[in-house]
């Protein structure tokens, strides 16, 4: 079979080409970022038109110290990675767990809020449009942080039972790429659904 | 040189049981194996949506007619729209794209096998799914089977006063789950053109079916995502009583038009992309040129793909959008033109002083050259706003897209079968068949699609159960009806060259119709692993090069 490369050229000196994962990553974020346009689209499209109560101003509390939690998750995660590289196992699984509590008081606060809503002022997803948005849009960003922290953990799991090196790196970095993917989505739904749609 | 001396002989010499054999296909993640399996899953699904589409145009015979029901009729129109996009049209392209993107570039499989054969059973399972409405739909109401929503399928009818059972819930997660299957191939072409070129084969250098489909992929996740976005707000509507589509508690059924035409539009070119991949690399070959203007084909592949993500609304101009909208979406529509245009000079540039061959994928293309451009025309009619008014909703605007679809997608795909099956199975298709194929296909297809814009003209609405007998819609619709049968026909001639073929065709050896791309220089069928050893190129037709030493193309690369 050897007879097919003979006659092709040689081989060019360099030839290197992008890391498949990261590539792959990137279309995924590009797909994702897509679907939470339409939500966000379609949040505010609605705010203000709920035909009854309660309205956003009445019920939503603005989550600023999960906020900071989960935003802060993106450094250290960035971190984790950036010692990982370094061969420096200890610093990356510290950071690497120090991400996922981040992540975990994130998912806590939201958890706390929904109770909240649901129990305390009676706001579910079919009470109204704002119901409706609200859950779905906070809800979708939250499966996205729930699937982040499963993997996270995979990782961790992994980690402390030392099979985690610098040669994963890169497929380390594909991680932390989607987690900051999350941590931006989050900030546009903040903004939207806590700033401009009160 | 002769194609003897690229690759060795190679013998196969295991031999299968045939549970290990259905083992094999089950579990494979081998491109070949899974586009193979994407063709065969499009054509079995072509074949129930072309039963559909024939009781449609029985039904439509005769002014008066009750060859089915109007509820059963609601249903055909439904699932024959539905199955025709989702399950014929994009796996059979994204078979042909996973079957042959890999061999073009020079590379062994995917960048992510195991991810390629989940989207497969993915895709798979969202048609079972479609299919198995007629059976679980009703679910405890007893009412209604099948959806029969329509393909696009607008609020209000989709909730649950509308449309009790799970007839929509179906309809829906099917399209959601194939929707996920669809864009982890994107994802999946994507990286393999990205990252698994072969050595030497720079992005100027790749064949333009690998572009064609970086930018369709590119296009597909852009489009498919907003109509899964749009399709898990439509569950929360049915399932947790959300209010997304609901009039009656301020929701919008207008948004849900928005959001499925943001993907309906793009998911146009979505199909005709690969299509216009097919004719780039089969025109070349059978004129013995090189593609005319490969850069300018690039360019203008890319430029339909920007322009067609902002032209959506053009489907909506009878909703009463401000004369802004009106004009921004009737501009837009008709720029799309400019690229398009482009692209048809280029292929008429590549024939033009050619020695061309009208064998039939050659044969195939021309007839898509020729259709297209008409459906482009009668696409720039609709597309201006106050001509909209007046044929929006009519058969008109059933011929045109039929046109699109079937004049230029399907024309394209029938010629990339002529031109790729001896590639896949080892074995010639049957010329004589094909030609027979083609021009039944060509009459059937002309007196359809062409005789229908007429009653639309005339003004009967598309998706009409029935008429009044003396509307001058009676003589034309019996001539598009006998078109159809004239198609079915030919459909039948094809499908029978495709299996008869496959042990009675002619030895087609590495290389039969003298190409010059990658695929062509390893063993048709291929060996699992592609290529023994990893080809070089130093060109963008690396087998010209090989067959003629003495005037190489890489010589004016």
């Amino acid at each position: 079979m050897s007879a097919i490369a003979t006659p092709f050229p040689e081989v060019p000196r360099a030839w290197t080409l992008p890391y498949r994962g990261s590539v792959a990553m990137a279309s995924l974020i590009i797909a994702e970022s897509a679907i939470f346009t339409i939500f966000v689209v379609a949040y505010l499209f609605y705010a203000g038109k709920s035909l009854s109560g309660p309205t956003p101003s009445e019920v939503l509390e603005t989550p600023i110290f999960f906020t900071i939690c989960l935003l802060s998750s993106s450094l250290t995660i960035h971190l984790a990675a950036k010692f990982l590289e370094r061969r420096k196992q200890g610093a990356f699984l510290a950071l690497w767990l120090l991400t996922i509590v981040l992540g975990g008081l994130f998912m806590f606060g939201t958890g706390q809020e929904w109770h909240r809503m649901i129990y305390e002022r009676g706001v579910t997803i079919s009470t109204n449009l704002f119901g409706t948005t609200y859950y779905s849009l906070v809800g979708l960003h939250a499966f996205h942080v729930t699937v982040g922290l499963i993997m996270l953990c995979i990782v961790a799991i992994f980690g402390l039972a030392g099979r985690v090196g610098a040669e994963q790196s890169r497929r380390i970095d594909v991680l932390s790429l989607y987690w900051h993917f999350v941590d931006v989505v989050w900030v546009v739904v903040f903004t939207v659904v806590y700033i401009v749609g009160r | 040189m002769s194609s003897n001396a690229m690759a060795s002989q190679f013998v196969e010499v295991e031999t299968w049981t045939w549970l290990e054999t259905l083992h094999g296909w089950l579990t494979t993640v081998d491109h070949k194996r899974l586009g193979t399996l994407y063709v065969v899953y499009g054509l079995f699904f072509l074949v129930i949506a072309g039963v559909e589409a024939t009781i449609i145009r029985i039904q439509l015979m005769y002014p008066h007619n009750h060859f089915v029901s109007p509820q059963v009729f609601n249903r055909m129109f439904t699932m024959h729209g539905t199955t025709m996009i989702f399950f014929v049209a994009i796996p059979i392209l994204f078979g042909f794209a996973n079957y042959l993107v890999p061999l073009m570039i020079g590379a062994r499989d995917m960048a992510f096998p195991r991810l390629n054969a989940f989207s497969f059973w993915l895709t798979a399972l969202g048609g079972f799914l479609l299919y198995f409405s007629f059976l679980g739909g009703s679910g405890l109401y007893g009412a209604g089977n099948a959806p029969d929503i329509g393909w696009w399928a607008y609020a209000p009818l989709t909730s649950r006063a509308f449309s009790p059972g799970h007839s929509s819930d179906y309809w829906t997660i099917a399209l959601l789950v194939a929707g996920f299957g669809s864009i982890a191939t994107a994802i999946n072409l994507i990286a393999t053109i990205v990252c698994m070129r072969c050595p030497g084969m720079k992005l100027s250098r790749m064949p333009l079916l690998a572009w064609l489909n970086l930018i369709m992929a590119g296009m597909a996740i852009l489009a498919i995502s907003p109509l899964t976005a749009a399709q898990i707000m439509l569950l929360i509507d049915r399932y947790l009583g959300g209010h997304f589509f609901d009039t009656q508690a301020g929701g919008s059924a207008t948004l849900w038009m928005h959001f499925f035409w943001i993907f309906g539009h793009p998911e146009v070119y979505v199909l005709v992309i690969p299509a216009f991949a097919f004719a780039s690399e089969i025109i070349p070959v059978f004129s013995r040129k090189p593609i005319f203007g490969y850069p300018v084909m690039v360019g203008a592949t890319v430029c339909i793909g920007f322009v067609s993500l902002s032209v959506w609304a053009h489907h909506m101009f009878t909703i009463g959008m401000n004369s802004y909208a009106n004009s921004f979406f009737a501009i837009t529509t008709m720029v799309v033109g400019v690229p398009t245009g482009i692209k048809i000079f280029n292929w008429l540039g590549t024939m033009w002083g050619g020695r061309i061959q009208f064998k039939a994928p050659m044969l195939f293309c021309t007839a898509f050259l020729f259709q297209f451009l008409i459906a482009g025309l009668t696409g720039i009619m609709l597309g201006s706003a106050p001509f909209n008014w007046q044929l929006s909703g009519s058969y008109f605007v059933v011929a045109h897209f039929h046109y699109v679809i079937v004049g230029g997608i399907l024309f394209a795909l029938f010629g990339a079968f002529y031109y790729w099956y001896p590639k896949v199975t080892g074995r010639m298709l049957s010329e004589r068949l094909g030609k027979w194929h083609f021009w039944l296909f060509v009459i059937g297809f002309h007196v359809t699609f062409d005789v229908m814009h007429f009653p639309g003209l005339l003004g009967m609405p598309r998706r009409i159960y029935t008429y009044e007998p003396g509307r001058g819609w009676d003589t034309m619709n019996l001539i598009v009806t006998y078109g159809a049968f004239i198609q079915g026909i030919s459909i039948l001639i094809f499908v029978y060259n495709l299996i008869i073929s496959y042990w009675k065709g002619a030895e087609a050896g590495n290389d039969p119709w003298d190409a010059w791309t990658l695929e062509w220089s390893t063993t048709s069928p291929p060996p699992a692993y592609n290529f023994a050893s990893i080809p070089v190129v130093a060109s963008r037709r690396p087998l010209w090069d090989l067959k003629h030493p003495e005037d190489p193309d890489s010589r004016y690369d």
